[in-house]
């Protein structure tokens, strides 16, 4: 298909894989001769061999570049992926958190020689929960759905410290499948709330369900639809008082970080994605980091370690019982995601709160600004001003013969990664946008075109360039059937002889 | 005479004696998209009506097979394991999941014959 | 503001074009009083040398274990890692990247996981792994939870050599389920393995030991494996220090059924404790009960090779409350970067840096034993042994680290109620502990014991 005799297309490069370029022997690290010892490895010492492949340096890092040259990224463009906020990742993050002192620090050396880490992480504490009006936080969750499962287990301590664990967790049907999946491993049935005719939770049918064996509900908010639950004040009412708590999964925090605060709308544990709204990197599917701020209720059970002011300095509390708390437990190893609250900090100090309070109306101005230039040719899916990101589904692609993927596979070609798709659950073919606020008028102008120029194409009839698409990547489209009936997941030696 | 019924989880019914052969109808496999896996009952295992006795995997979805009725799983359909495509291309028919020995052939009023099920089907998106 | 592109003028111009008259129409889903109308009271924003001036003055702050003699290992360890390893994470491709959910333009990470799945089954000795998971210890208690669909069993056995921290997470994790946490309970002298084989039962799901452990012993596990497979449990084998297993017999061939283990010490520096690397391999029966990311091989319309993720129908995207897991994101950058480091060592690399690890460990562990007032009590150990002190560890360790040297890791540190262990210290050697350093802890334990 190429017509060249390597498969080459010119700077695309094709790559085998590290195990098809073994030079047996080789290394790209030099390594002195051990001392000649007498190992102390007992009955365990290994006698086989492992088979990894040998590579030298220059051979490695042109594996490893020419790859990269086949991954879209934030960095190459707009990246639309609706509840992923792709903002611009700064560099000086990434210089901050390889900084010596930081970088080389051993989670367990003494605690009088790290003081500038505790305080390096109290000083992101006291950002985020400013940010967001709450009196307490939990630092050391993994990532986003790490942290639902800290927020919910805050919940589920604080109800059983008064002896009454209840036995539901209410969850919107337009949430995202972390959340059932996180109520159900604090042990907690899930029940489902449908949406209403407005895209947010219906708030009779939750009041209906609520009852004394309702332990929390779950609300997104600005919610996977990209709209506000405007009724969030009333829900958060409801709820305490049937004795129950509100958890919010904070994905979509871009939008009203410096605009609103989540403590104000009687929110009671709250995850952030500092891999989100703070701007620290994706990393091709992390490490995120999803700290957890907590109301005065939930404060005392958040788990250790935490990070408490001593005297002139800090301390870091790593037990149970260590203090007048409740922790309920730990969540991971030693103390959280610390060189990504290195980059979110340098994030939120360049940014400021004037920053952060212009960031998140530019990210709402964006998407509203594309839902404006779009509407006409795309079926939004609720009326009304959206947030920071704008739904659509496929209504607008009735009777084309194309479907959201086929539109979305189309979208690759011309050079952009697609939006998300077919999430939320609550409207058919979902295509959901998030510009963020670091495109500029013309990056959405750019795009705007672009989704135009496609949908116009489909109504056209011309289906069959969507079905081809995408046609110009390094590989068009793979068969997720065969890849799932018969899973081939490391690589074997099939060459002959082996 | 062999009867046919359907539910409204998708599932048919081909009633011979007190035996039902079950499976998930035409309707569901093309919802479904690609079958890349299912998880089938042992032989032997009890089941009430509604309660979960399969597992059918796509690439992008997971549905339960609910028992259709009360009973006893007589013999499972292994051959799936093996070659979950058949669920596609023959989803009312060779792609069957399970037979069970029904202990209340009283259960079948509840289900809906062919014509029943064209409606339901219709009637939904 | 160097990060956001629009002007005054766009904000105008867009405004405009939406219908409305200013930004405070478009929150007009906000309660009105929840609206703030001025910024929170945090400073404003700033350049980047003021940043730069307000994080180098915490970082200051710091004793940094790179540069003093450091012997400071307990599940995270300081070793070399290659320039062209952080040079290439830093490509913007794969920095500023994201999940792979597009294959056709996410074939660098999709290949770079197949890759790194292939090195994780390969040096665990295991027949597949998965593309990572948040780190060692939430990797344990995944495996805990793992074990226990798969024997359909609730009672999982925490050997006491352990990492703490990793008890405590599984205990955690298995807190609001219907499941029986055991925990052997730290002991340093018993025949770890001989001892949770005689705890082993029909209701056993799982048997979960470390490999080296806390102490630093290494043993063949073998034996508890087979005493495990008798009673139809599984054995979870974690790995702390995952160069181990350039020098040690794989938990596969010992008999493993799961293996979790944390890869911080290939690709990521100790970076105070996080973020770090969880790894999860196991046999191919149990592939639809293994949470977490998997990337698959496949072709594409052209019959090209090509990679996508696989098999999710496991995970909560699709699965929601009946998923593996509530894992979402993995470690991608991390995973990058300990494959990527594992591809510049190969095969000889890998085995020799582990061989050379042991054998600084067998030098100074000679070393420290010959000092008064110090025992090193490990018959086995690959880079990590325990010390017993003729004082209580803790405060020696305290004024070590006065005299600028990181000592290692006090057992009081984890366990500081437990009596039997407040004069055990752990201390690690790795490739970069010169013969200086270990001079000078040598003198500084000889002084602080005298």
């Amino acid at each position: 298909m190429s017509g060249t005799f390597t498969g080459n297309q010119g700077l695309r490069i094709e790559e085998p894989l590290i195990f098809e370029l073994d030079s047996p022997g080789q290394s790209a690290v030099d390594l002195p001769e051990p001392p000649a010892v007498e190992n102390r490895l007992g009955a365990a010492e290994r006698t086989e061999p492992i088979g990894l492949p040998g590579l030298t340096e220059p051979e490695v890092v042109r594996h490893y570049l020419r790859i990269s040259q086949k991954n879209y990224a934030i960095d190459a463009g707009l990246y639309p992926l609706g509840s992923c906020t792709m903002k611009h990742n700064p560099r000086l993050n990434e210089k901050m958190a390889r900084h010596a002192g930081l970088a080389d620090l051993h989670p367990l050396q003494p605690q009088s020689t790290v003081q500038g880490a505790l305080e390096l992480m109290d000083f992101c504490a006291e950002w985020l929960t400013t940010l967001t009006g709450m009196p307490g936080i939990a630092l050391s969750p993994a990532a986003g759905a790490h942290g639902e499962l800290c927020g919910l287990m805050t919940i589920r301590a604080a109800l059983e410290d008064r002896g009454d664990a209840r036995e539901r967790v209410l969850v919107p049907e337009s949430a995202h499948g972390t959340n059932p999946a996180s109520a159900h491993m604090c042990g907690y049935k899930v029940e489902s709330i449908p949406a209403d005719d407005r895209g947010r939770v219906d708030v009779a049918a939750m009041i209906d369900r609520l009852d004394d064996k309702v332990a929390a509900i779950m609300i997104t908010n600005p919610n996977t639809c990209g709209l506000f639950e405007n009724y969030i004040v009333r829900i958060a009412d409801a709820v305490h008082d049937a004795g129950g708590f509100v958890y919010c999964d904070g994905a979509n925090f871009n939008a009203i970080v410096g605009r609103v605060r989540p403590g104000d709308l009687g929110i009671d544990s709250m995850h952030l994605n500092l891999h989100k709204t703070f701007s620290t990197p994706h990393g091709g599917g992390g490490p995120g980091s999803g700290p957890v701020v907590l109301s005065e209720a939930l404060a005392p059970f958040a788990p250790v370690p935490y990070v408490v002011r001593d005297g002139d300095g800090f301390r870091l509390v790593e037990h149970i019982g260590d203090s007048d708390n409740k922790p309920y437990g730990r969540m991971k190893g030693f103390h959280g995601q610390f060189g990504v609250f290195v980059r979110a900090l340098s994030y939120m100090l360049s940014m400021g709160s004037d920053g952060l309070r212009q960031a998140s109306s530019d990210a709402v101005l964006n998407a509203n600004y594309l839902k404006s230039r779009l509407e006409d040719l795309l079926s939004v899916s609720f009326d009304g001003p959206c947030m920071h990101e704008v739904l659509f589904d496929d209504r607008f692609l009735k009777d084309t013969d194309v479907t959201t993927l086929d539109f979305a596979k189309a979208m690759i070609d011309e050079g952009f990664h697609p939006m998300t798709m077919y999430f939320p659950l609550v409207v058919h073919g979902a295509l959901l946008m998030e510009p963020t606020e670091t495109e500029s008028k013309a990056a959405l102008d750019q795009y705007a075109d672009m989704v135009r120029s496609l949908a116009e194409r489909a109504k056209a009839g011309e289906a069959e360039m969507f079905k081809e698409a995408p046609k110009l990547t390094p590989r068009r489209r793979l068969d997720e059937t065969s890849a799932a009936r018969n899973p081939v997941l490391r690589w074997a030696d099939r060459s002959e002889g082996s | 005479m062999a009867e046919v019924k359907f539910t409204d989880q998708h599932e048919w019914l081909l009633i011979d004696g007190d035996v039902a052969k079950v499976g998930i109808t035409d309707y569901a496999q093309e919802q479904l998209g690609d079958v890349v896996f299912v998880e089938l009952p042992q032989p032997g295992t009890e089941f009430n009506q509604g309660d979960e006795a399969a597992v059918v995997e796509s690439v992008k979805a997971a549905a339960e097979v609910y028992a259709p009725v009360t009973g006893e799983i007589v013999e499972a359909n292994n051959g799936l394991e093996d070659d979950p495509a058949v669920i596609n291309s023959d989803a009312q028919g060779e792609g069957w999941f399970f037979t069970i020995k029904m202990s209340d052939a009283g259960e079948l009023e509840t289900l809906m014959d062919e014509a029943g099920y064209k409606d339901f089907i219709a009637g939904l998106d | 503001m160097r990060y956001l592109p629009l002007t005054d003028a766009d904000r105008q111009a867009m405004l405009a074009e939406i219908g409305v008259a200013a930004i405070e129409d478009l929150y007009k889903d906000v309660p009105a009083d929840a609206l703030l109308d001025a910024p929170v009271d945090l400073p404003s924003h700033k350049g980047e040398w003021e940043v730069e001036r307000i994080i180098g003055d915490l970082a200051a702050k710091n004793l940094g274990a790179s540069s003093v003699p450091s012997f400071i290992g307990a599940g995270n360890y300081r070793h070399h890692i290659p320039a062209s390893a952080d040079h290439l994470i830093q490509r913007s491709e794969f920095l500023t990247s994201y999940t792979p959910y597009q294959p056709e333009v996410s074939q660098g990470t999709l290949q770079a996981l197949f890759e790194f799945q292939t090195q994780v089954s390969l040096i665990t000795g295991m027949e597949v792994a998965n593309a990572s998971l948040y780190d060692g210890a939430t990797a344990c208690a995944e495996a805990a939870m793992m074990a226990c669909r798969v024997t359909k069993r609730s009672k999982m056995i925490l050997s006491g050599g352990l990492h703490p921290h990793y008890i405590d997470v599984t205990a955690t994790n298995a807190k609001y389920l219907d499941l029986n946490v055991v925990n052997a309970g730290v002991d340093p002298n018993r025949d770890e393995p001989a001892h949770l084989a005689g705890l082993v039962d029909e209701e056993t799901a799982c048997v979960i030991i470390q490999n080296p452990d806390l102490f630093g012993r290494v043993r063949d596990l073998s034996a508890l494996a087979d005493a495990c497979h008798e009673a139809g449990a599984l054995l979870v084998v974690i790995v702390n220090e995952i160069v181990s297993l350039g020098a040690l017999k794989s938990p596969g061939e010992m008999g493993a059924d799961i293996v979790a283990a944390e890869g911080q010490s290939l690709g990521n520096g100790l970076s105070f404790g996080g973020p770090h690397l969880g790894l999860l391999a196991t046999k191919e029966k149990f592939l639809r009960q293994m949470p977490g990311r998997l990337a698959g091989e496949t072709t594409d319309v052209d019959g090209k090779r090509g990679w996508v993720l696989t098999l999710s129908t496991r995970e909560q995207h699709i699965r929601r409350e009946k998923a593996t897991s509530n894992i979402c994101t993995n470690s991608g950058l991390c995973a990058l970067a300990f494959s990527i480091h594992l591809a510049l060592l190969g095969e000889t690399g890998f085995t020799k840096l582990a061989r050379l690890n042991n054998a600084n460990a067998v030098l100074l562990a000679d070393k420290l034993d010959a000092i008064s007032g110090v025992e090193v009590i490990n018959d086995t150990f690959f880079n990590e042994f325990t010390v017993r002190l003729s004082k209580p560890a803790e405060p020696v360790i305290e004024t070590l680290a006065a005299n600028r040297i990181l000592g290692g890791v006090p057992l009081s540190r984890f366990y500081p109620k437990n009596d039997a262990v407040t004069d055990l210290c752990l201390v690690t050697a790795t490739e970069l502990t010169r013969e200086e350093d270990m001079d000078a802890l040598s003198s500084a334990l000889s002084e602080a014991l005298a």
